[in-house]
């Protein structure tokens, strides 16, 4: 196995603050690589900076043997992504949606026809997919954004907290397709999470990040043993211990009140 | 190329589905034709300027199509703020067509916004000198939309909320308005508000709509064109520029 995403002293700086500072990781290919941490440990900045969306302060970083400074556009062919909040337009349909990520990766017709179709029927989306995706529950939304991360056949998925605000049956879904992915078609999944149980259940190997460094590394298994615990969720607390992290309402949560004010729904 | 083109398409579906927004846009340049056109059409008439509604119209017209189009670009906002505007970040495209597909597909819905308001003025009694004009017209429409399109859309890629609206409308997009000569000659007024109209991008775009509609117009409007494509290139620019600086 060769690792497929390569990071280097990686830093990040906001002002003064090190988001990210100058961590250093790998990640197999073919693994489901879990990218755990409390809030505002870095995980997310990280996730941006590897899918090019933040430039990095210092550092470097390879996906799929390419370099993320000079070679961006086959960076950004090589991954799929979920993003923590959703990212779909919800005045197209399912369909619209699927398409218009598929043309913007310059697939030709036949391919965007046959791959859409596939994918719909994957994530159970394809009786519904001339409806507007402003009709969609949360779950609903969060499998066509997975549908629609493997349109353009990525070798890695970035799945950042996919199963956060969703009930367990659906989690279980998402999971369930997640480790199809990983196991029949050999894409590598780079996931973050808040459950550690899922995590655990899911993950060939872990990454512990707080306060924008790394403090643990290895399978679930190990993590245990070195923390001398019985389950990951143990073994996270242990490292990065007890005390509660603020979670400020983000800029993204300071647009929305605005959104309200302004009169659009949501 | 495929990506501009899907992003303009996609501008175009959202508007054709958004029925409150069409009615909501045409409100006020109607309100302003009506209100205007009537009111002060006697003085107009009295004072030796001829026929209000045949001066106004292009004016309105420009109206619909500006405040359409600015608000086509600031729209990118809504898509940052809705989480859409990752998506296109992190396809392999450039953000320069990222930006000219919003920019075409905005400009074009402003586009429509005006035919909409010029269909109307005709049922209020405004007549265009010669029909087959209408193409000129819509040359200059679609300048003037694409100029205010990008502004908006190189505007709102340096803002986060949707807060910064009113000012950008009021100290922006209203004082470009009231000083193109939309709503009343700028030859006649005083020497300060003819220099502030020199400079008002819009100025050309309407005084060459009135060309095309009703033959009459201050400068020439070959330099009316080149004027307004020179304005549209340099905002463009900008654009392109704090779009590729833009981090999501």
């Amino acid at each position: 196995m060769k690792p497929i995403i390569e990071v280097n002293n990686l830093t990040k700086r906001f002002g003064n603050l090190a988001a990210v500072d100058n961590i250093s990781f790998s990640v197999e290919e073919g693994e489901i690589f879990a990218f755990l941490g409390p809030n505002g440990a870095g995980k997310t900045t990280t996730i941006k900076m590897l899918t090019t969306l933040l430039n990095p302060t210092e550092g470097e970083m390879k996906v799929n043997g390419f370099n993320l400074r000079s070679e961006r556009d086959d960076v950004r062919r090589s991954f799929g992504i979920v993003f923590q909040d959703p990212s779909l337009d919800n005045d197209l349909t399912a369909y619209e949606n699927m398409d218009f990520h598929a043309v913007l990766y310059g697939e030709d017709k036949a391919t965007r026809v046959k791959r859409i179709e596939k994918l719909l029927k994957l994530v159970d989306l394809w009786d519904r997919k001339d409806d507007l995706v402003k009709t969609f529950s949360g779950g609903m939304q969060r499998r066509l954004e997975i549908a629609r991360s493997l349109i353009h056949t990525p070798k890695i998925i970035f799945l950042d907290e996919p199963t956060v605000g969703l009930d367990p049956q659906t989690r279980n879904h998402i999971w369930s397709y997640v480790a199809d992915l990983s196991h029949k078609e050999g894409v590598t999944v780079f996931l973050t999470t808040h459950y550690m149980e899922e995590a655990e259940k899911m993950a060939d190997r872990v990454v512990i990040i707080d306060h924008g460094k790394i403090i643990g590394v290895g399978s679930p298994a190990e993590l245990k043993t070195k923390t001398n615990t019985t389950s990951l969720e143990e073994a996270f607390l242990k490292l990065t211990g007890n005390e509660m992290r603020p979670d400020e309402a983000s800029s993204l949560d300071t647009l929305r009140s605005h959104a309200k004010m302004w009169g659009r729904k949501r | 190329m495929n990506a501009i083109y899907i992003l303009w398409i996609r501008q175009l579906k959202k508007y054709i589905r958004s029925t409150p927004r069409i009615i909501g846009s045409l409100g006020q340049p109607l309100l302003f034709l009506l209100v205007f056109g009537f009111g002060f059409g006697t003085i107009f008439q009295k004072a030796g300027g001829g026929n209000y509604i045949q001066f106004l119209v292009p004016g309105i017209v420009a109206m619909a199509v500006i405040f359409t189009a600015i608000f086509g670009g600031i729209e990118l906002i809504w898509d940052r703020q809705f989480g859409f505007l990752k998506e296109t970040m992190v396809a392999p495209v450039s953000r320069f067509s990222i930006m000219l597909g919003r920019t075409f597909g905005g400009a074009t819905v402003a586009v429509i916004q005006g035919i909409a308001v010029l269909i109307i003025s005709f049922l209020v009694g405004f007549k265009m000198q010669n029909l087959f004009m209408i193409f000129p017209a819509l040359i200059f429409m679609f300048l003037t939309a694409f100029f205010f399109t990008a502004l908006g859309t190189a505007i709102a890629s340096k803002l986060t909320d949707m807060q910064a609206f009113p000012i950008i409308m009021n100290f922006l997009v209203m004082p470009l308005f009231f000083l193109s000569g939309s709503i009343f000659p700028l030859n006649t007024a005083p020497k300060a508000l003819q220099i502030l109209g020199k400079l008002d991008p819009l100025s050309y775009g309407i005084d060459g709509l009135r060309y095309a509609f009703i033959g009459v117009s201050t400068y020439n409007p070959w330099m009316d064109l080149l004027v307004l494509v020179g304005f549209s290139l340099v905002v463009l620019f900008i654009g392109k520029y704090l779009f590729e600086k833009m981090e999501a």
